[in-house]
């Protein structure tokens, strides 16, 4: 269960940004998980929940974005589907992963003064 | 004003960022990497369950591997240092990293138990990561490449239900193969199909750390990552992403 020190990192971010803007509350995140990042979504919300309590991100649900994984060949561009092999099924050229293992911190909500 | 929601509120602020949350930890993955590329040092992160078999695979591999190479380990475990004592006993100069409740190893912990080897006369650094097939994925080292290993005990499918784990690995050790008369339902055709259903061209090689049949090919494949490290074909790699 590394989505703890995911959300770790995620807070520390959090509060950088809010300090640097003299922020007094924080009101939401919004994060865009990939699906073959190795991040589990709903055990990074359970986190975020525990984490948050006694901080000045009491208040602040996360939005979270889960971003399909996509293969595509190198050199036509086609997609190859999820569980299918990963040679490109169009020209047989090699084929590379081109969304899904993203970890983003995307926008804070603060209030400020 | 907020944007958000449309409340109105003008003291409520969107910040927009794209940040990636792991940024700290792949700073000192970068600083780490910078390290070993520096000295020439093929760093290799081995990653697998518990039991895979990844210790007793760096032990035969330091029996493999002749010529005066001076071969250095970080075995993480969550509570005990057996694995580094193993690997000391086979001429591993190897430190321990206990992580208590954690998971996985990060790049901090690597470069902390780091100062605790001789790390800057080694050829070799092999940091053996905790036993589980999800957590270590995630974490970048610093290391030149991912090596999983996935013996044929644990079932043909493994990749399908690991994908990330297997899509980060540059190669795979297909383990314990001397068990195979054993076991009659395994086939590694079936492995090295689901392999290819997760990793694009996988590279895999089949061994046994018992009996060494395979060890030769997995050596041959160190000595040629280890003569690109040398000559600095890393360093010519470093922000190209993948170095293998």
């Amino acid at each position: 269960m590394h989505e703890y020190s995911i959300v770790q990192a995620l807070y520390d971010s959090v509060m950088t940004q809010a300090a640097a803007r003299g922020a007094l509350s924080v009101h939401g995140v919004s994060v865009r998980i990939g699906e073959l990042s190795g991040v589990d979504p709903g055990l990074l919300d359970t986190a975020w929940r525990t984490f948050r309590v006694h901080t000045m991100c009491e208040s602040a649900p996360m939005e979270v974005a889960v971003v399909p994984a996509k293969w595509a060949c190198r050199d036509c561009a086609a997609e190859v589907a999820r569980g299918r092999i990963l040679r490109c099924p169009a020209c047989g050229g090699s084929v590379r992963l081109t969304q899904g293992d993203e970890i983003l911190l995307e926008r804070i909500v603060m209030e400020v003064a | 004003m907020c944007e958000s929601c449309g409340c109105g509120d003008p003291n409520l602020v969107p910040v927009d960022l794209q940040q990636r949350i792991l940024s700290d930890n792949e700073r000192t993955a970068a600083h780490n990497r910078h390290h070993f590329v520096d000295r020439g040092l093929l760093a290799i992160n081995v990653m697998g369950s518990p039991g895979a078999g990844k210790t007793a695979i760096l032990e035969a591999t330091s029996r493999a591997l002749d010529g005066g190479r001076l071969i250095g380990a970080l075995a993480g475990d969550l509570a005990t240092d057996n694995d580094a004592r193993r690997l000391g006993a086979a001429g591993i100069r190897a430190e321990s990293i206990t992580t208590g409740s954690a998971c996985h190893l990060d790049a901090a912990m690597v470069h902390h138990a780091l100062h605790r080897l001789p790390w800057t006369d080694l050829d070799y650094l092999f940091i053996e990561n905790v036993g589980n097939l999800v957590c270590p994925a995630v974490y970048d080292l610093g290391q030149a490449a991912n090596v999983v290993v996935l013996a044929v005990t644990e079932g043909e499918d493994k990749p399908l239900k690991y994908p990330v784990m297997f899509h980060k690995a540059d190669l795979v050790l297909i383990s314990k193969i001397d068990l195979l008369p054993h076991l009659p339902d395994i086939s590694v055709d079936r492995i090295v199909d689901a392999l290819r259903r997760v990793m694009p061209d996988p590279r895999y090689f089949t061994l046994s750390a018992r009996t060494g049949e395979g060890i030769d090919d997995w050596v041959t494949w160190l000595r040629e990552q280890e003569r690109m490290a040398a000559s600095g074909a890393y360093a010519m790699a470093i922000g190209g992403g993948r170095l293998v």
